[in-house]
């Protein structure tokens, strides 16, 4: 035991100090580069040695589901029924043409053989539900070597499973007490310095120090995220007194974009760190932060916005326009309040690769704290922003059309899928005028049009 | 009859429904569970075809009943008839079957006739406020003339079969699962 003692410590100690050394060095190599905007590089050879060992890994799977001839992929990614693309109209004409031997001529009228059609539809959509599949995380084809991603993998051999071990440790006790410390650094920096910044007196060096101070902590933040991210187009990033529009998948969208522009943002005003956060950061530049009570009254953020756009000197809002966040695999419904306000809108569109690590968040089935965990023990997060040119409302157009004008911009450049309906689906009943829409086409199906029945 | 039957598995809706439940196979679904369906809600006949998977006044349907449901969408397996053996029960997927779930989707009270009343307010469901009262009725009227034989004002399956019957229901009421 005695002869142990020394020798332990010795131990001990060397393994501190290089621990400590090790630590120090990283830090410096990461938080400085942010404090600059330099990049080494780094990231984007890691992703690279990455997608070989993820490849190399698949080739297993695929030869070992061979071996055994099972299938190793479930096909199901766009819909597990088949259906027919056809409208209302078409479909009853053909159930009644199937079911009568009389000549159908366009007279409305209504068939018993009708109700088939609601009929079939209804089971469909139990089947198959196209709005609920938004909201649970896309399955990827291949297998990166995370647990959490791997529904129907099934055929791991013994070296997959060692390399999974050991990414397991790599993530968990390399890369996640290294972003959790950078993490930390960040914030408290971005509250220091936002307050030290506010004490002096409003003027261009207080908005350049502040515009500063922000950028390099967001930067950090990115790297604590392991964020390899792709800018397109920067010619078009936003201007002062306009609003910045993008697709919501994960609250790293905020993180995403702030660490490539300087923006002003939008939110309700929350408790603890979150709190403390933001009113560190309006003492440095003017933010718009509501009150739970102010945010149900629509005319008073129309109204707060609305001067926040026209003062020139003010930084461009950031705003989510879908409510919700979707998992990136289509962009939903935009709600009209942003667009009622007349400023100039730039659209971005932001997609997320889910390979290294999936960024939505399912908020119904994970907390915030569990989802920034899962987020700082994946791979990376790997995604492109596109800045895509600004729009103005035309004279003809109202809020909802220019909403889906650009909600169509932005899904065309993401390659999402453009989807019609609200977000707020998920939580809440579906609008009564959906279901009129139906009403009304098949009523005109049945009785025809209203210049038809005074005519008869 | 079992191992024939495509594995439905995946489709019980325990996505919607924030019940929290984590073995939604045993707790069953609600009726409140399926009116989540975004889409569903918006099918004029949503309502109904809710209705249909709780058959007796069940508050809950589990995972066999609403396989069973389902089943009767299920394309028509083109066997000879003459060869299937009569002392078993009639697949769920059969025509009669088919043609019998849409009966109950017409027949509100379960006495086994779609009365003028019941016709009535299964048409008011698909067409809203779009129409009259008096177009509607009249409709109805001609509706339950034209398919009624017996007289009695109302149509009984037989005869929402014999109307039907050039029907191609075996296309029209089956949803083909891709594989």
């Amino acid at each position: 035991m005695f002869l142990l003692l020394p020798f332990d410590s010795l131990i001990v100690n060397l393994l501190g100090i290089s621990l400590t050394v090790l630590f120090t060095l990283l830090l410096v190599f990461i938080i400085v580069p942010a404090i600059f905007g330099v990049s080494f590089g780094i990231r984007k050879l890691y992703m690279k040695t990455l997608l070989k060992i993820f490849a190399w890994a698949t080739l297993r799977m695929e030869r070992g589901a061979k071996e055994k001839n099972h299938q190793l992929y479930k096909p199901y990614t766009n819909g597990i029924i088949a259906k027919d693309p056809t409208s209302l109209e078409e479909e009853i004409k053909e159930i009644r043409r199937s079911g009568s031997s009389k000549a159908l001529d366009n007279t409305p009228e209504f068939e018993l053989s009708d109700i088939f059609y609601f009929c079939r539809k209804g089971m469909e959509t139990i089947m198959d539900d196209e709005v609920t599949k938004r909201f649970s995380a896309e399955e990827l084809e291949s297998w990166n070597l995370l647990s959490r991603t791997n529904y129907n993998f099934q055929y791991i051999s013994l070296r997959l499973t060692v390399l999974w071990g050991l990414g397991v440790l790599i993530r968990y006790c390399f890369l996640l007490p290294l972003r959790i410390a950078l993490a930390f650094t960040g914030i408290s920096l971005l509250v220091v310095g936002t307050t030290l910044v506010g004490y002096l007196p409003n003027g261009r060096f207080k908005e350049f120090l502040s515009k500063h101070v922000h950028l390099m902590c967001y930067r950090i933040c990115v790297r604590a995220l392991t964020a390899i991210i792709t800018y397109h187009d920067r010619k078009n990033r936003p201007r002062n007194g306009g609003l910045c529009v993008a697709n919501h998948t994960s609250p790293i969208d905020v993180i995403i974009l702030a660490s490539d522009g300087y923006y002003a943002m939008v939110g309700q005003v929350h408790g603890g760190l979150m709190g403390v956060i933001q009113r560190a950061m309006v003492k440095a530049c003017p933010h718009v932060w509501f009150e739970r009570s102010e945010v149900k009254d629509r005319h008073l953020v129309a109204k707060r916005l609305t001067e926040h756009v026209q003062d020139k000197s003010k930084l461009p809002i950031l705003i989510f326009p879908e409510g919700t966040c979707i998992n990136n695999t289509s962009v939903m419904m935009f709600k009209k309040g942003s667009f009622e306000i007349g400023a100039t809108v730039y659209p971005v569109a932001i997609k997320y690769d889910p390979q290294f690590g999936d960024a939505f968040w399912n908020s119904s089935k994970y907390g915030m704290v569990t989802y920034l965990l899962r987020m700082m023990t994946s791979w990376a997060i790997v995604c492109s922003v596109w800045y895509l040119p600004p729009m103005t409302r035309e004279k003809d157009e109202d809020a909802v059309q220019f909403a889906n004008r650009v909600k169509s911009a932005i899904a065309r450049q993401g390659g999402l899928v453009d989807l019609l309906w609200d977000g707020g689906l998920k939580r809440e009943k579906v609008k009564d005028t959906f279901k009129e829409e139906q009403q009304k086409l098949y009523s005109k199906m049945i009785v025809g049009n209203h210049e038809d029945r005074s005519r008869s | 009859m079992v191992n024939k039957r495509p594995c439905y598995c995946y489709l019980f809706p325990f996505g919607l429904g924030h019940s929290g439940v984590h073995n939604p196979l045993e707790a069953g679904q609600s009726p409140a569970d399926l009116q989540q369906i975004g889409a569903l809600a918006v099918n004029p006949l949503g309502d109904r075809i809710v209705d249909s998977f709780f058959p007796d006044g069940n508050h809950r349907v589990d995972f066999p009943g609403f396989v069973r449901v389902l089943a009767h969408f299920r394309p028509v397996d083109e066997e000879d008839p003459g060869m299937r053996d009569p002392k078993q029960p009639e697949p769920l997927n059969s025509r009669t079957n088919k043609l019998r779930f849409a009966f109950q989707l017409y027949d509100l009270d379960r006495d086994g006739k779609i009365s003028r009343q019941e016709m009535l307010q299964v048409l008011r469901l698909m067409v809203g406020v779009q129409v009259t009262e008096e177009q509607l009725e009249s409709i109805a009227d001609r509706t339950v003339q034209e398919a009624d034989e017996d007289g009695d004002g109302a149509v009984s399956f037989l005869e929402f079969t014999k109307s039907l019957e050039k029907m191609n229901i075996e296309q029209k009421m089956s949803i083909r699962v891709l594989k």
